[in-house]
């Protein structure tokens, strides 16, 4: 069978969308800062996220310092630990977690994976940078006003949150409700950018069945969240309407200081559905992007393509679909019906059906694959032993009478940093370590990146492991000390020191990765356009990094899946998705005649 | 929750189905064999900002159904004492449907071009729109006369924040609505600027449903006084 050149013309239909009518900035500003380039707006999403990251990554070693060494460092009162507790738990999971996958590699990515020139909306879409930015510095700006932050923790429950007493129960709270109510806003309006990109920006070819995973990961995270984030948004609001006008949306009657409250019937626990309604689906906001990426993370690295890329497609509907049924789970204390509490025990030990059979992918996908140990494989590969280490825990979560003894103890700490903190942040490591190369054109250093990996996988391990013990022995979470307990041998106070120690450790090489992020920018390896031999639309670009309007004269036309690896016959062991189907000269003839 | 779930399970089950359907009888792993007419690239044959403005809809639906949810959870406390449906929203009611219908007739009018037509109907959808908010201004105003505040019970908390939320949807509409007439004065042709005025009047006609459910809702709350009088404070609470 020989092949020959082919001939597009016979069949190449014309685009049905005419070209999008770009905007072209003139000056520096308007490139830069001002830019309605989603490329640039993914990266302005991206710096702006991890930076506040890092500032919730300090907050977390000083809360470390106080649990690991009580009573050494004098800076550190009951009250102001429980303000880094919430604000810690805030930005992680909302504006550095939600607002990087979506809004950082969202933007950067979506665009370019299904060969668009740029979002369907840009100019909603910088407005929804900007608005992310001013969210964020309303909640920065929560630190320095009188009463400080707020202290309620992360989940905010009334009527504790706005009473005195607890940390920030004036200006602290009010920030924090409008901050997220403004991100809400913000992510509203790029997650309209997201959806209908994905929907009406798709390149010539590019079905839904050949987008690549971690398009479709992005695309069912956005669709929960913005079906999820209103519930955030109504108590958001009715909350601040509580503390502001004195409403009683959620506050009961209450004597404080022995004094009667203005308030009257109000109710907590419609705080806590409302709250949970848009908290559970916020998980999977958070895992679906996740499993999108480490999925394509896999299959280039391992060379092989994706192990049951339908069935991948259909967990991710599966999961996203149920998210919105198992978020009373987080209620059995609050106290439920019995038929209740078995309903949402049931559905969420189904959600780990789907769960599961993504991890057995990704594990058939690595099985006989031409495995690279690059440095985002080895993330990914960390991301799997964290995410099924989590999800396990989570099995015992579900089931209401195993949580009753656990809920409220380090052991909860534990599952949710293994299965929504550490595993999403690891495949975001494998994803800049990945992507690097496209967004700079030089790659990030390698040793500094293996350094960085080993550090990072094997601490979280040491911090997180023995929280489990410390769990089981009662420990609970968010004290600021644990004294004049007899049930908690004095064992667990070295425990505690131990995982301060590993907690500062992971957190100091957090700067190695920043410091690589700089260095390899400017004195980094050129990396070509396609370093890692990778099949999707974002590799195959004119440009390193790609130029506005992403593929210079003509849209990409697509012609298979993302996933031809090692296909056997091929001159390379990848075939780019833009790639012709050879012709046969059997073919060949089949048109002329 | 029951409310929410009535509508986001449906809403998650249309998306999850749509979805599925583009992955059945499909084989993604094949190329595309030569001769074979490539997929098409509109999936869905409409505008851009059509699609937009259904997810947005979407989204706002999710809010209002969460609202409502929030309100029957606690409309079941005792202190709830239900608010007497005023009056006055039976006029601005009317006003927003006949909103709603002045816009209908000029998506009409600018389906057929007659630009004279377009001009005159959206100057009146948007000044009836107008009316309404200020109708409902109007009520709040009454409310607030007659003691109904809104720290006074949750009922009268409840109708000023749907109220808002409404209103504040209905004057996003408005700045849209502004835009386009704008536009159509600036001597803009009826072509450029018909699928605005399409999309304003199905915005017109989503956010008189939810009114229209809102409304509904306030009218069916069974009527209810607070069971705590001064005497019984020690039970139910602190007085006003």
């Amino acid at each position: 069978m020989s092949y020959v050149a082919h001939d597009e013309s016979v069949f190449v239909r014309p685009a049905e969308v005419g070209e999008m009518e770009l905007y072209h900035p003139k000056t520096f500003i308007g490139k830069y800062i001002w830019s309605q380039d989603a490329k640039v707006i993914g990266v302005q999403y991206s710096i702006t996220a991890i930076a506040v990251g890092l500032v919730a990554l300090v907050l977390s070693g000083i809360m470390r310092l106080q649990l690991g060494f009580p009573h050494v460092f004098s800076f550190i009162n009951p009250s102001n630990y429980l303000q880094f507790v919430t604000m810690h738990g805030m930005i992680m999971v909302v504006y550095l977690l939600t607002a990087l996958f979506l809004g950082g590699f969202g933007n950067y990515l979506i665009p370019l994976m299904v060969g668009a020139r740029d979002m369907v909306f840009p100019y909603v879409n910088m407005i929804s940078y900007w608005v992310y930015l001013f969210a964020v510095l309303l909640l920065m700006a929560s630190f320095f006003v009188p009463g400080g932050s707020t202290g309620a923790g992360w989940t905010l429950y009334p009527p504790q949150a706005i009473l005195d007493g607890t940390p920030g129960a004036n200006w602290g709270i009010i920030l924090m409700l409008v901050s997220l109510a403004f991100f809400i806003i913000g992510f509203t309006m790029g997650g309209l950018n997201y959806v209908v990109t994905v929907l009406q920006a798709r390149t010539r070819g590019m079905t839904m069945m050949r987008l690549p995973l971690t398009v479709w990961g992005i695309f069912m995270a956005t669709i929960l969240a913005l079906l999820a984030f209103p519930a955030l948004f109504v108590s958001a609001i009715m909350m601040a309407l509580d503390q502001m006008l004195g409403t009683s949306f959620f506050m009961p009657a209450l004597i404080s200081k022995g004094q009667h409250l203005d308030y009257n019937g109000g109710s907590p626990v419609l705080f806590q559905h409302l709250f949970w309604f848009f908290g559970h689906p916020e998980v999977y906001i958070v895992a679906l992007p996740a499993f999108g990426i480490v999925s394509d993370l896999i299959s280039v690295h391992a060379r092989k393509n994706i192990f049951g890329y339908r069935m991948m497609v259909w967990a991710i509907l599966a999961i996203g679909g149920l998210s919105f049924i198992v978020w009373a789970h987080h209620m059995y204390v609050s106290g439920m019906n019995p038929y209740f509490g078995f309903f949402f025990a049931t559905t969420t030990l189904i959600i780990a059906v789907p769960t599961a059979l993504k991890v057995y992918n990704w594990v058939l996908t690595l099985w006989r694959g031409d495995i690279r140990f690059n440095v985002p494989m080895l993330f990914a590969i960390g991301f799997i032993f964290t995410f099924i280490n989590g999800g396990l825990t989570g099995l015992f979560l579900g089931n209401v009478t195993v949580d009753l003894p656990l809920s409220d103890t380090m052991f909860v700490v534990a599952h949710f940093h293994m299965v929504m903190a550490v595993s999403p942040i690891l495949v975001i490591f494998g994803a800049i370590y990945h992507w690097y190369p496209k967004v700079t054109g030089r790659m990030l250093d390698d040793t500094m990146g293996k350094f960085h990996f080993w550090v990072t996988f094997l601490g979280t391990y040491a911090i997180y492991y023995p929280m489990h013990y410390l769990g089981f022995l009662g420990v609970p979470r968010r004290y600021y000390a644990v004294t004049g307990t007899d049930f908690i041998p004095e064992s667990a106070q070295s425990l505690n020191a131990g995982i301060t120690v590993a907690t500062l450790v992971v957190g100091s090489v957090q700067l190695l990765f920043l410091f690589n992020l700089v260095w390899s920018y400017f004195r980094g390896r050129p990396s070509g356009d396609n370093p890692w031999g990778a099949t999707t639309l974002e590799w195959q670009t004119p440009h390193t990094p790609p130029k506005h309007g992403n593929f210079g004269a003509e849209l990409p036309v697509v012609y298979r899946w993302a996933y031809d690896y090692s296909v056997p016959g091929a001159e390379k062991d990848f075939i780019p998705q833009n790639q012709p189907p050879a012709r046969t000269a059997e073919d060949a003839v089949d048109a002329t005649s | 929750m029951t409310i929410i779930l009535l509508v986001v399970v449906p809403i998650m089950a249309a998306v999850v189905w749509w979805l599925l359907r583009q992955t059945m009888n499909v084989r993604p792993w094949t190329e595309q064999r030569p001769g074979d007419a490539l997929p098409g690239d509109g999936v869905l044959s409409l505008p851009p900002v059509t699609i937009g403005l259904g997810v947005f809809l979407a989204v706002a639906t999710s809010l209002f159904a969460l609202l409502i949810s929030a309100y029957n959870m606690r409309m079941e406390a005792a202190d709830w004492t239900t608010l007497a449906v005023p009056k006055g929203l039976w006029v601005t009611t009317g006003v927003l449907v006949l909103s709603s219908i002045a816009m209908q007739w000029t998506r009409s009018a600018a389906i057929r071009g007659r630009i004279d037509r377009v001009r005159m109907g959206l100057i009146a959808g948007g000044v009836l729109a107008f009316g309404f908010l200020a109708g409902q201004l109007l009520v709040w105003q009454q409310l607030h006369a007659s003691s109904h505040f809104v720290t006074s019970n949750p009922a009268n908390a409840f109708f000023y924040l749907l109220t808002a939320v409404h209103g504040l949807h209905l004057l996003g509409g408005l700045w849209v609505w502004g835009k386009t007439t704008a536009k159509l004065f600036r001597g803009a042709a009826v072509g450029r600027v018909r699928l605005s005025v399409e999309l304003c009047t199905v915005y017109w006609h989503y956010l008189l449903l939810v009114w229209l459910a809102l409304f509904a809702l306030l009218l069916s709350t069974p009527p209810r006084q607070n069971a705590c009088t001064p005497d019984a404070v020690a039970i139910c609470g602190s007085p006003r």
